[in-house]
């Protein structure tokens, strides 16, 4: 177990270090990386990645992937957009600022249940539901939207100014929002039975049943969670850019979420992920790209650079991994 | 192999299906049923439906991703997958564009562009083979880098071809267009391999069962790591046919282009984890998804829903076929 725990620890130091070696880099080309405006600029470009990251991660550690989330994060950003445009002519009141935050949750369970549904039912790979709910999920956006975007004047400025301000230090509440839901995963997947039966299902799915671990209703829990964080990630889109587009809002969330995810060390192979890995990931990416626009790196390069670190990262997880077989058969001889 | 059968206890047997009936639960026969009452209810939208020129001219449209397909089925049935291929496809049209609008001739350039296609192959090959890591999380990888790269390559403009290499889709060769007599050369010639040939029956039993594959002195390695390339190469043949096609080329070409590939796979009955699947099926999924998708766009259905339309038939068509696998055997 003590090899075990280093090789984990030596993983979340190696993206910290990582982290302070990038910072350092940047910012001896161009000193004004290392100031607190930064630091703000590179905290408000994450949340919504960190809130998608807790989701997909306890997917990855099951041994799954949602490549939907995108999508999911856009319909349940526009059913609140909607509501906010429409509450009037629908009630003939108006709804409160808030009201957005449930719905849209809500709204992205449902759409995660209807994901470990499929897979768990027929007992298909999630790769391909998730491809496939992936475009569905899109079309129903724009089709519940007649194709139109909800403007910036329709979206609360209440829900707006989360993304502005708190009264803790001017630190906008998106951040406690993002901070607050990792520590709610780590306690969830580290100290509660259902947790840690998340990571004893990826490790093995086979023993799992075995030993008495309900496999549809993890998978369908695991699935809904990503939802339903994907669902916050939407509301909370709408507060942070001010506006749902039926095309724009969501689309390429996966590929950043997942690059987050396994630059944070959860293994594809499942059973191996942790909340400080994947917050460390997310923030490291979030230093790439709040460097990018410094450096004069055209915003163009994102999608290339995101589609690098994933592969990057998955020769480290495949040499981290052998060195852990290596030592554990050390001890065994 | 004979002994054995012979040794077996005669109640482990079961008794020989009749010809139809194995006939009937094949899922290939499915998609050509499907085929049938879609070509059916086109023709109830619209007269264009029975005039075979129209459809021609719509299967050219899809042409490009089905011949891509193809080679899809060969990764799929061979126990692996590759989501890059459409963006392998954007990034070698992309690389081609610019090699001819920097000054490369056109010849020249259009190799560039297939070696670049077979660099792409070979590298989600040296990840998968080499290193050993699910192909799956691989090539959403590269999927993102490919894509990536291109959109780094032509930023938001658009890259034009010279004007006499427009047109690949317009070029008759016996009345029919140039695209769609590639596609069924390339489906006619990878049915005989897959289905007639030792390598193509490798190919099914790597996909089966890897392990058994290799101990019975199978070069699995080195025929995945073959089809990898190959559907590289092919993904950027087609790219370079979408470019002429289209005239021009954007980053975003043949976006999300990877969901239309596996679903004609799908649709066709190959098994998603591996060791199933024909060529023939991926060929009739294609004729059924330009039916259906010509036949959205005649009944003026909207983009969207036909986004709706193909996610679902996914969803519907990985049901089915699992379904119609675990009814035979398994």
């Amino acid at each position: 177990m003590t090899t075990l725990r280093t090789i984990f620890l030596r993983r979340e130091a190696g993206i910290a270090v990582m982290i302070v070696l990038f910072c350092l880099a940047v910012g001896a080309f161009k000193p004004q990386f290392l100031t607190l405006d930064q630091l703000r600029i590179i905290l408000l470009l994450t949340p919504l990645i960190m809130i998608g990251a807790m989701g997909q991660m306890l997917v990855i550690v099951a041994r799954h992937v949602d490549l939907s989330i995108g999508s999911i994060l856009g319909l349940s950003a526009m059913v609140s957009g909607m509501l906010y445009r429409w509450d009037a002519t629908w009630f003939g009141f108006d709804v409160p600022w808030w009201i957005g935050i449930p719905i849209s949750v809500a709204v992205g369970t449902l759409l995660g249940l209807a994901n470990g549904a499929l897979i768990t039912v027929f007992r298909l790979p999630a790769i391909i539901v998730t491809l496939g709910t992936l475009s569905l999920y899109r079309g129903l956006t724009f089709i519940i939207s007649s194709a139109k975007q909800i403007d910036r004047q329709w979206i609360p400025s209440e829900l707006k100014g989360l993304s502005q301000t708190s009264p803790i230090f001017g630190i906008p509440w998106i951040i406690f929002i993002a901070f607050g839901v990792a520590i709610l995963v780590w306690y969830f997947a580290m100290h509660t039975r259902v947790g840690r039966q998340i990571y004893a299902l990826g490790s093995n799915p086979v023993a799992a049943p075995l030993r008495g671990i309900k496999v549809t209703q993890v998978t369908l829990l695991v699935f809904a969670i990503s939802g339903a964080l994907s669902g916050l990630a939407g509301i909370l889109y709408a507060s942070r850019w001010g506006f749902v587009n039926p095309s724009n809002t969501g689309s390429g969330f996966e590929f950043q979420v997942i690059a987050a995810v396994v630059i944070g060390g959860a293994s594809i192979n499942g059973g191996v992920g942790t909340v400080l890995g994947t917050v460390l990931g997310v923030l490291l990416l979030g230093c790439v790209s709040a460097a990018l626009p410094l450096l004069g790196i055209p915003g163009t390069s994102q999608a290339a650079i995101y589609g690098a670190v994933i592969l990057i990262a998955l020769v480290i997880d495949r040499s981290v991994r052998q060195q852990g077989i290596a030592s554990l058969k050390r001890v065994r001889a | 192999m004979s002994t054995m059968d012979t040794t077996r206890p005669a109640q482990d047997i079961a008794p020989a299906q009749p010809r139809w009936k194995t006939l009937l639960i094949r899922p290939e026969t499915m998609t050509f049923i499907l085929l049938v009452v879609g070509v059916f209810a086109g023709s109830l939208l619209s007269p264009f439906f029975l005039d075979i020129n129209y459809i021609l001219k719509s299967f050219t449209l899809y042409s490009e991703l089905a011949i891509v397909a193809l080679v899809l089925t060969m990764v799929i049935i061979a126990g692996e997958i590759d989501l890059s291929l459409a963006a392998n496809m954007a990034l070698s049209a992309c690389i081609f564009a610019w090699a001819q609008a920097s000054g490369v001739p056109v010849p020249a350039a259009v190799l560039i562009g297939l070696g670049s296609g077979l660099a792409m192959g070979a590298l989600n090959a040296f990840f998968v083979i080499g290193l050993q890591l699910p192909s799956i999380i691989v090539t959403i990888g590269t999927l993102t880098l490919y894509r990536g790269l291109a959109q780094v390559l032509a930023g938001d403009k658009s890259i034009r071809v010279p004007d006499w290499f427009i047109g690949v889709d317009k070029v008759m060769l016996g009345g029919i267009p140039l695209p769609v007599v590639l596609f069924v050369v390339l489906a006619i010639v990878l049915g005989v391999v897959l289905g007639g040939t030792i390598f193509g029956r490798n190919i099914y039993q790597i996909g089966t069962n890897e392990v058994a594959a290799r101990h019975a002195g199978i070069r699995s390695a080195r025929i995945k790591a073959g089809l990898f390339v190959l559907a590289g190469v092919v993904a950027a043949v087609a790219g370079i046919m979408t470019a002429s096609r289209l005239g021009s080329v954007r980053y975003d070409l043949a976006l999300g282009g990877e969901l239309q590939m596996v679903l004609m796979a799908m649709l066709g009955g190959t098994y998603i984890f591996g060791g199933r699947g024909t060529i023939l099926g991926t060929f009739l999924a294609a004729w059924l998804l330009v039916i259906v998708s010509t036949g959205m766009i005649v009944a003026n259905v909207l983009p969207a829903v036909q986004l709706v339309v193909l996610g679902s038939l996914l969803i519907v068509a990985i049901i089915a076929t699992n379904l119609i696998y675990s009814r035979t055997q398994r």
